[in-house]
């Protein structure tokens, strides 16, 4: 996994490489001042010569400057290949979402596909540039000085190393089940706060019912869970800290205790000086601060590896729908075939979706399909655009199957207005565009025209040039739809699908924008999905749903005739139209 | 956290005093044992580090002298030693143990008190916050005050202490040597300064660039299957790119810069200890073995006769000061703009703390309701009867009054701001048991009208009355409890479909639960469901369809059993043949009982005793369908989608 995140490095990789190299040297220098020091005060002081000192005050100052541009060299790199990595993998995961089919996009949720673009590679950028600036500096910190430690006393070098070695396996034995305690917590932690966030979307539902006293209790026990989770993890934090602090604590006196029998010598022979001494008790320190970083480094690879899993995921996502390897660019006409077509979102779904669906549209019909929440409308107009593939069966659109079809040739061809559907920022102009890139501008004007949406465009005070909000939002739903319908149109479409795409519209423009379909674009083949009957009587011939299957195929009146659940549905909704919609 | 620049606040000296008063207050005892054991350890930390001079100076060096070294006294100080840091090392426990109670605990009481205190804020509070500003309130702000509370405020106090124990060991070891290093410092605080502007003014492009993507990523991928349907992917990605590239640019200048400041910072602290290893190397060589060197000395030999001579251990001791010097104040100035982020955060907290909480005046409460001897009285157990019990408090008496659903308008008006009246002179009168249903256009006021008489918000002027009672006289609980409510946007809980229902009546039983959802229609498609009543649901019911999700939110009120109802739009994604089931249902189950029903589609309102076309905050037709039908004004021009005959 891990692996796989690091090959995004591209061209940072030497970069990458360069950057430890650099925070090695800036190591080295801060590990050589030690024996600088021990040697004045073993040449300089106890020798009493100035002139070393004198020299060691230039060899000093030049490590001093070393050491500041390696380090400047390696916040340089880390920097910029920290910000490569995040850059490099938000586009390799943009860039793979848009080969994602309809199915890829329902397996992830919109707000999972942000947050993975967003959150967690922010988390791995920040993971990695302190991996960079820790992960061989701490441990080269701690070998050099360790082997400085052994140059200049080797026995005194072995307590570090025994210090080292128990401290490592204490520090790791806990680290491993405090990771697992935090993980629980965090997890339990998430879950709190997606309970405020329903909260807080559900208030009006919360205050309706008196329930906040409930959700208050219901609350403070989460709460209160989670602080028995947290101390319980803490509890073995907590110790880490002290403990390294007695083993630097003892390490010092066991030196000073050994250092001081060496110093002075059996017989008259010392085995150390005393600026060796002092070099020593530094490097204690930097050994066992090394094993801190070293430990951190663990808990931050491991605090990342959720997000590093939810990055691979969307880049491990293999979309379900390829183009032939010689595909089709031409679509003949505006028929549509379904043979025995059987649908299932999940392969392995007992029951499909859609269940042997055998229906000839001939090029230039015009088709309403009605039927019941559930009863798989869009499901069965989202296979002619190849949104999703069949599982069983064929689809043929002007006489060929769908999959033998390039994609992008067959989506211009046949056109759809989702259920959801939704508007981009940016001017009318440019949603229209969406449709066809090179529209001219009465080319769009005509398609408005179409969709009755050009009554309130041009009532804007910037006409087309208005500026359209994220999500479409300072326009009303109404007229969201009707948008959504010009832009469709505006690909010149052989099969437009309008999928319960005017259910915001009031009766009156509804009709007339069926009218104007009939009149204007009459080669066109029309599916109309909609809840009312007002909106499909005038088709050519109806599709009844039911439960996935065909109940009824016919003109309204045989429909009337022969078809119960069309009667009761068109009984429901007696009157001429019947809704009351915004009007406008 | 390094260099990010620094929000703006107020009155930060305010706030961390009222921060600090709450701390102190719920944990002075142990907030003053932290501070013992802070002085204690860092006093033991000291002692260890002026252990160096004692065993250069003390006992090594003078032993070097002797012909046959006696160790005793050595180990005699070493065992001392060794019991500072003993104590040094408990105390650190204890401080951090105690530490971690105090956040967590803090952290705990804190968010029980801004979940208790946001469920008791008015509607009008969520309407003016964007969802997204109060969830980070308790991700984002409680977080960086625990960080501020278990590490800033002990590392701070950590700091200071020993920063003033170091300073008086330095002074005491050798003045020069202090002065010395103290300038280093100072060079070094400047450094940062100027290291910190720098990158602040990057990583404000970097905040900017990564809110712009962030907003172009959500668009898109929100929009992501209209993206496939017009094959708009090469420009989607093209738009990608442009803002990717320019986070991309501000992101590495910023943490460049940022990095910068921490080699700058250490190599000066080289420069420092260098400088303090020579000057005191001289100084120490005067003490030393005499003079053997001359000439380009003589700056230090003069330097030497004014300040005075040192030992060997001294220096040992001051060079390891001179680190433990620089390090506390590097550190202060990283946990100052950690704080200055925490409080931020502390602010917002507050902020929400601060709201004004839902007012509630009322008085009159409902209650279960029996006759005895002809006289209405309250009940314990369930009786669905219900009364209103009024207490008078000028003649001391307390009378019931059978809850009718009687519910008039006089003249109300009201703006969800005062500037701006969004229904005018609603005048209206339900009478008990009627259905009463509100029509218009999208914004003409008829979900406001709903979310007046459950007194969601309050009205700027006229009278609402209930059962002749003015609804600011009843509490709002109980307000509520007698009218049940189907929203316009469902949503649902976390927890099981049964977990779901039950919201209605929490002490419901499992045939109730099922009763409610066979009334609402939606016990079919639940046996579907893979665990049936078992079912989990996540993120507001995501697995169940709109048509559903209503099925299940008019169970749960119709689990409720209130004495009247509220349906907005309560049926509009299921297909009118499953709504027909429910509407007779519901039909059954409102039977007596005053219904309110908005809704566009005329199979809902046909059959209402009342109907209320409203336009642009005003009732413009009110009357049965026939006669609205017959008046030939809006009312049949939206049935019948023609333009009105007359007007």
């Amino acid at each position: 996994m891990v692996k796989k995140i690091l090959h995004y490095l591209g061209e940072y990789k030497w970069m990458a490489a360069i950057s430890p190299l650099f925070m090695l040297g800036e190591a080295a220098c801060e590990m050589i001042i030690p024996v600088f020091m021990g040697q004045l005060v073993d040449k300089g002081i106890y020798g009493g010569s100035m002139t070393y000192i004198a020299g060691t005050r230039s060899r000093m100052i030049l490590v001093a400057i070393f050491g500041l541009l390696c380090g400047m060299g390696a916040a340089y790199t880390r920097a910029k290949s920290g910000a490569g990595l995040a850059r490099n993998l938000r586009k390799a995961m943009y860039d793979h979402i848009q080969t994602f089919s309809f199915s890829n996009i329902d397996h992830f949720s919109t707000s999972g596909l942000v947050t993975r673009l967003t959150t967690d590679v922010t988390n791995i950028q920040n993971s990695f540039q302190m991996l960079l600036a820790m992960a061989v500096r701490a441990p080269g910190l701690m070998i050099i000085a360790m082997v400085m430690s052994f140059y200049l006393s080797p026995r005194i070098a072995l307590i570090y190393l025994i210090a080292l070695i128990c401290l490592s396996l204490l520090i790791f034995g806990l680290m491993g089940s405090t990771m697992r305690y935090f993980k629980e917590v965090f997890e339990k932690y998430d879950a709190l706060n997606e309970s405020v966030q329903e909260n807080v979307s559900a208030i009006r539902v919360v205050k309706a019912y008196v329930r906040e006293d409930f959700e208050i209790s219901k609350f403070q026990k989460a709460a209160a869970n989670i602080y028995l989770m947290f101390i319980r993890a803490e509890k073995r934090v907590v110790i880490l800290m002290p403990v390294m602090q007695l083993a630097v604590y003892t390490c010092i006196l066991l030196i000073s205790w050994i250092g001081a029998h060496m110093i002075i010598g059996e017989n008259g022979v010392s085995t150390l000086t005393t600026g060796a001494l002092m070099s020593l008790l530094t490097y204690c320190m930097n050994i066992l601060m090394g094993l801190m970083m070293i430990s951190m480094i663990f808990v931050m690879v491991t605090m990342s590896q959720a997000s590093m899993k939810r990055i691979v995921e969307v880049l491990d996502e293999e979309s379900d729908l390829v183009n032939p390897a010689q595909p089709r660019r031409e679509v003949a006409d505006g028929s549509i075939r379904f043979d025995h077509v059987s649908f299932a979102y999940n392969k392995d779904a007992e029951e499909p979706v859609l269940k042997d669906i055998d229906l000839e549209i001939r090029s230039g019909e015009s088709i309403g399909i009605i039927g019941g929440t559930g009863s798989a409308k869009s499901s069965l107009v989202n296979l002619i655009s190849r949104l999703y593939d069949v599982t069983q069966g064929r689809l043929l659109v002007g006489g060929v199957d769908v999959r033998d079809y390039d994609m992008e040739v067959l989506r211009r061809q046949v056109s759809v207005v989702l259920q959801k559907n939704v508007l981009f920022s940016g001017t009318i102009l440019e949603n229209l565009r969406w449709g066809k890139p090179d529209a001219t501008e009465e080319e769009c004007r005509r398609a408005c025209r179409l969709a009755c949406a050009d009554e309130f465009i041009e009532k804007m005070p910037e006409g087309y040039e208005t500026r359209i909000e994220q999500g479409g939002s300072n326009v009303s739903g109404g007229q969201r739809q009707r948008l959504c319908i010009a832009r469709a149109l505006v690909a010149h479409p052989k099969i437009l699908i309008l999928d319960d795409s005017t259910s915001a519209v009031d009766t009156a423009t509804d009709a007339r924008i069926r009218q104007a379909f009939r009149e204007e674009i009459p080669n066109t083949t029309r599916l109309i999905i909609a809840q009312r009957i007002s909106s499909v009587q005038s088709c050519d011939r109806i599709i009844v749903m039911d439960n996935g299957q065909v109940s009824g195929f016919g003109t309204h009146e045989e429909l009337l005739e022969n078809n119960e659940i069309y009667r009761e549905v068109y009984e429901s909704q007696t009157g001429a139209n019947a809704d009351f919609d915004q009007a406008g | 956290m390094r260099g990010m620049p620094r929000p703006k606040i107020e009155n930060p000296g305010k706030l961390l005093a009222r921060l600090m008063g709450l701390l102190f207050r719920s944990y002075g005892l142990q907030m003053l044992l932290v501070g013992v054991c802070i002085v204690v350890s860092v006093l033991a930390s000291v002692q260890g580090t002026l252990f160096t001079r004692t065993l250069i100076d003390g006992y090594i060096t003078p032993m070097m002298e002797q012909p046959t070294p006696d160790y005793g006294p050595l180990l005699g100080a070493i065992g001392r030693v060794a019991i500072f840091y003993l104590i040094g090392v408990s105390a650190a426990f204890l401080q951090s143990l105690t530490m971690m109670y105090v956040s967590q605990g803090m952290l705990k009481t804190l968010r029980g008190e801004l979940f208790e205190h946001m469920e008791r804020l008015p509607i009008r509070y969520f309407d003016t916050h964007a969802h997204g500003d109060i969830m980070s309130i308790y991700t984002n702000d409680i977080d960086t005050l625990r960080q501020m509370i278990s590490q800033s405020i002990p590392q701070l106090l950590n700091s200071a202490i020993t920063i003033v124990s170091v300073f008086i060991s330095m002074i005491a070891l050798s003045i020069p040597l202090t002065v010395t290093t103290i300038l280093m410092v100072v060079v070094m605080l400047l450094a940062s300064a100027a290291a910190t502007k720098a990158s602040g003014k990057n990583f404000v492009a970097q905040q900017k660039n990564l809110g712009a993507i962030n907003g172009y990523i959500e668009e898109m991928i929100t929009g992501q299957k209209v993206v496939k349907v017009f094959c708009h992917e090469k420009e989607s990605v093209e738009g990608f790119d442009a803002l990717n590239e320019a986070l991309f640019e501000s992101a590495f200048k910023a943490q460049a810069f940022s990095g910068l400041l921490g080699p700058i910072n250490s190599q000066l602290g080289n420069v420092s200890y260098v400088i303090c290893a020579l000057f005191g190397g001289a100084l120490a060589l005067t003490t030393g073995s005499g003079m053997t060197a001359g000439g380009a000395t003589a700056f230090f030999l003069a330097l030497v006769t004014l300040f005075g001579s040192l030992t060997v251990g001294s220096l040992a001791s001051f060079l390891t000061f001179n680190k433990n010097f620089s390090m506390p104040i590097n550190q202060v100035s990283m946990q100052f703009n950690s704080i200055i982020m925490a409080l931020a955060g502390a602010d917002r907290i507050f902020k929400l703390l601060d709201e004004e909480p839902e007012e509630d005046e009322g008085y009159v409460v409902l209650v279960n309701a029996k006759t005895v001897d002809g006289q209405l009285t309250e009940s314990e157990t369930r009786t669905g009867r219900w009364a209103w019990k009024h207490y008078h408090k000028a003649d001391d008496t307390t009378t019931y009054q059978a809850l009718e659903g009687d519910i008039t308008f006089h003249g109300v008006d009201f703006g969800y701001t005062d500037d701006k009246m969004v229904l005018h002179d609603i005048v209206m009168h339900a009478q008990p048991g009627q259905k009463i249903a509100l029509v218009g256009s999208t914004g003409a006021g008829k979900t406001t009208i709903t979310n007046l008489i459950n007194r969601f918000y309050d009205i700027q002027d006229g009278k609402i009355r209930y059962d002749n009672i003015n609804v600011n006289k009843i509490r709002k609980g109980d307000l509520r409890r007698s009218l049940g409510m189907v929203l316009q946007d469902t949503h649902l809980f976390t927890g099981t479909v049964k977990e779901n229902i039950r919201y209605g009546k929490l002490d419901a039983t499992d045939d109730e639960v099922i009763a409610a959802a066979k009334l609402a229609g939606a016990d079919g498609f639940i046996r579907r469901l893979p665990h049936g009543y078992d079912t989990e649901l996540h993120g507001d019911g995501a697995n169940l369809s709109q048509g559903q999700r209503q099925l299940l939110a008019i169970a749960r009120a119709a689990i409720a059993d209130p004495p009247a109802l509220i349906l907005d739009e309560a049926t509009s994604s299921i297909d009118t043949r499953t709504e027909k089931i429910v509407q007779d249902g519901m039909d059954q189950l409102m039977k007596g009982r005053t219904t309110f029903v908005i809704a566009h589609r005329l199979s809902t309102v046909r059959n209402s005793d009342c109907i209320i076309v409203m336009e642009q905050g005003r009732i413009i037709e009110q009357g049965t369908h026939d006669e609205l039908l017959a008046m030939k004004k809006r009312y049949y021009q939206l049935y019948t989608g023609c333009q009105p005959e007359a007007v």
